[in-house]
């Protein structure tokens, strides 16, 4: 990209973002659909979409921006990606079965704003809903999912998650296990303690973490993969680290 | 500086930017007041009885002060109808939204006090409690505000939905909510509660810009304190509210529940004259701290926040889990004893 056009793409991300915290639907179509006109639609999302996912949820862990704002932001991307890349788009597939829910508690912002951001991104993802540590295992078998990303909002919950990994254990093949929720967000080591691979703390991690499990795992991802190209050779990543980004 | 001083006594002194004998303690247990008793929660808060012998017991051991009428959170929403959702090892859970569409905000009618058996347990529970303290130890009661309840009542999704793209229905909804949460919140009065916790996480800034707390939360809770006829407590239950904190000050509240995210001694010093503040040991953390862990997180915010009153130590939430073991409430009790008392010295944490 020559410093001309990275200038061009910089003042289209700028008017993007500021489209999206003005809640201008209007406008946030009209400026993916310019960008369309130079660019494929893949291109597009992951030129325009992701950064400004991304930058959104760093600007709501820096205190910048609002849940909110990033609700609504997550919203109106997923309907303008929805309108450019339908959910049965082919360039969706080759991506590992995943799946998103909520454990046991009846409130389901998190899971929204995350499961917008995947969709946003452009990779499809099951949504289980709110389940018990019973029900969601057996759902995870039946659909061989490969990623389990799990949502909470009280601390009960997030201790059930240790439960809920000693079920998934018992499987097969136990799937890729990502937390995120407010518990998570006031004790660093809480993730690591119930047994979670990898923990999210905005929905822009949701995005960079399904996107690293497919790098290591050696699948493509979401409209070919953000920095991956699934050439890594097929490694698993490593269970039960806990890791944060 | 009085030696010997009530509960009562040394919580005025502190509001009224005063040092007393030593930091005030709330340390804000519910749960574990159904411990105490060996009963399971859901019983233990459907008795006044159990609540109020359970809130005096847990005082008398820790000799903290205050006696708390919070009984869980989704209690306004379960007088209007809703389901709530009990566990064995945490604070209930509000069920299913109770408005299933925006439009249904149009027939929603303030709620009737009188008519409401469960808010009518936790005004037993207040009642039995001031027979016992009487003016000894305040007893803080509890609403949700009239903006954040909405995150029960309709789902937080569709909530934030309706304040940004259905203003009118927004405002309808306030009006109805402020009606209700006054009426709550005198009721307690009323009953003996000395002062009212006014929840309001969603005015929060992490929660809700806060360019918009003028407009949204401020202005509720504008409306809503002015008509409370004792003094309030506006809580951010772990929420961040250093940017807002001259507005939530002209909206008459006196102390300010605040995140353990946030610098206290900054906190401290935004709000120094106008605002209390009571805070912000991480009540999650709590749950695995050392008690070494304990006395050091107790010392610091002593230290941030203690000098010339206008402090309360407490959690940060405005609840402590279930999770959080009595060795490690004790620490914190022995702690503020040891390091909270005034005047502060730099050994003691000041």
């Amino acid at each position: 990209m020559t410093n001309v056009e990275a200038g061009v793409m910089d003042q289209e991300l700028r008017s993007f973002e500021s489209a999206l915290l003005a809640l201008d639907r209007q406008a946030v179509e009209a400026r993916l659909d310019r960008l369309l006109e130079r660019t494929d639609r893949i291109a597009a999302v992951e030129g325009l979409v992701i950064p400004i996912l991304e930058s959104v949820g760093e600007r709501w862990e820096r205190g910048e921006l609002a849940l909110s704002q990033v609700y609504m932001c997550g919203r109106l991307c997923e309907r303008a990606v929805d309108r450019i890349l339908p959910p049965a788009d082919p360039r969706r597939s080759d991506q590992p079965p995943t799946a998103i829910a909520v454990l046991e508690d009846h409130h389901l912002l998190g899971k929204r704003m995350v499961y917008s951001a995947l969709r946003a991104r452009g990779f499809e993802v099951k949504d289980y809903g709110r389940r018990t540590v019973a029900s969601l295992t057996e759902a995870v078998e039946t659909d061989a999912i490969e990623v389990l990303m799990v949502s909470v909002l009280m601390l009960p919950s997030a201790l059930r998650v240790r439960d809920l990994r000693q079920r998934l254990d018992e499987l097969p093949r136990p799937p890729h296990l990502i937390v995120g929720g407010a518990p998570f967000l006031f004790d660093d080591e809480l993730a690591a303690a119930v047994g979670a691979d990898a923990v999210g703390r905005n929905s822009a991690d949701g995005i960079s973490l399904l996107a690293a499990y497919c790098d290591a795992a050696g699948r493509d991802g979401a409209s070919g993969g953000s920095g991956g190209n699934g050439a890594s050779g097929g490694s698993e990543p490593a269970p039960h680290t806990g890791r944060q980004i | 500086m009085s030696p010997g001083m009530s509960s009562m006594q040394r919580v005025l002194t502190t509001l009224g930017h005063q040092e007393p004998d030593r930091v005030p303690l709330f340390l804000l247990v519910t749960m574990h007041g159904a411990r105490e008793l060996g009963v399971p929660l859901r019983e233990y808060f459907h008795d006044p009885a159990l609540i109020a012998e359970g809130q005096l017991r847990l005082r008398a051991r820790y000799g903290d002060d205050c006696l708390y009428g919070f009984l869980y959170a989704p209690l306004e929403v379960e007088a209007r109808g809703g389901d709530v959702v009990w566990v064995d090892d945490g604070p209930a859970n509000s069920g299913e939204p109770i408005l299933r569409r925006p439009e249904d905000i149009r027939d929603l009618q303030p709620l009737r006090v009188a008519d409401a058996a469960p808010l009518g347990r936790a005004l037993t529970a207040i009642e039995l409690m001031k027979e016992r303290v009487a003016d000894e130890a305040p007893i803080v009661g509890v609403v949700m505000s009239p903006f954040s309840l909405p995150v029960m009542q309709m789902g937080f999704d569709a909530y934030i939905e309706l304040m940004y793209e259905r203003p009118e229905l927004f405002e309808r909804l306030m009006q109805v909510n402020i009606e209700s949460c006054v009426d709550w919140a005198n009721a307690q009065l009323a009953a003996g509660a000395t002062a009212i916790c006014y929840f309001d996480p969603v005015s929060a800034s992490d929660i809700t810009p806060p360019e918009r707390y003028e407009q949204w939360g401020g202005a509720v809770a504008r409306q809503t304190l002015a008509r409370i006829q004792g003094p309030t407590a506006t809580h951010f239950a772990s929420g961040r509210c250093l940017p807002i904190v001259p507005e939530v000050a002209e909206t008459g509240t006196a102390v300010v529940g605040v995140s353990a995210h946030e610098e206290l001694g900054r906190l401290k010093a935004a709000c120094a004259g106008r605002l209390s503040v009571l805070g912000n040991l991480n009540g999650i953390e709590m749950c695995r701290w050392t008690p070494e862990e304990a006395r050091a997180a107790v010392r610091a915010a002593i230290a941030a926040a203690g000098p010339g009153g206008g402090f309360i130590l407490s959690d940060n939430h405005g609840e402590i889990p279930l999770q959080v073991a009595d060795e490690t409430l004790q620490e914190i009790v022995a702690a503020t004893r040891e390091y909270g008392r005034y005047p502060l010295t730099e050994a003691s944490g000041g």
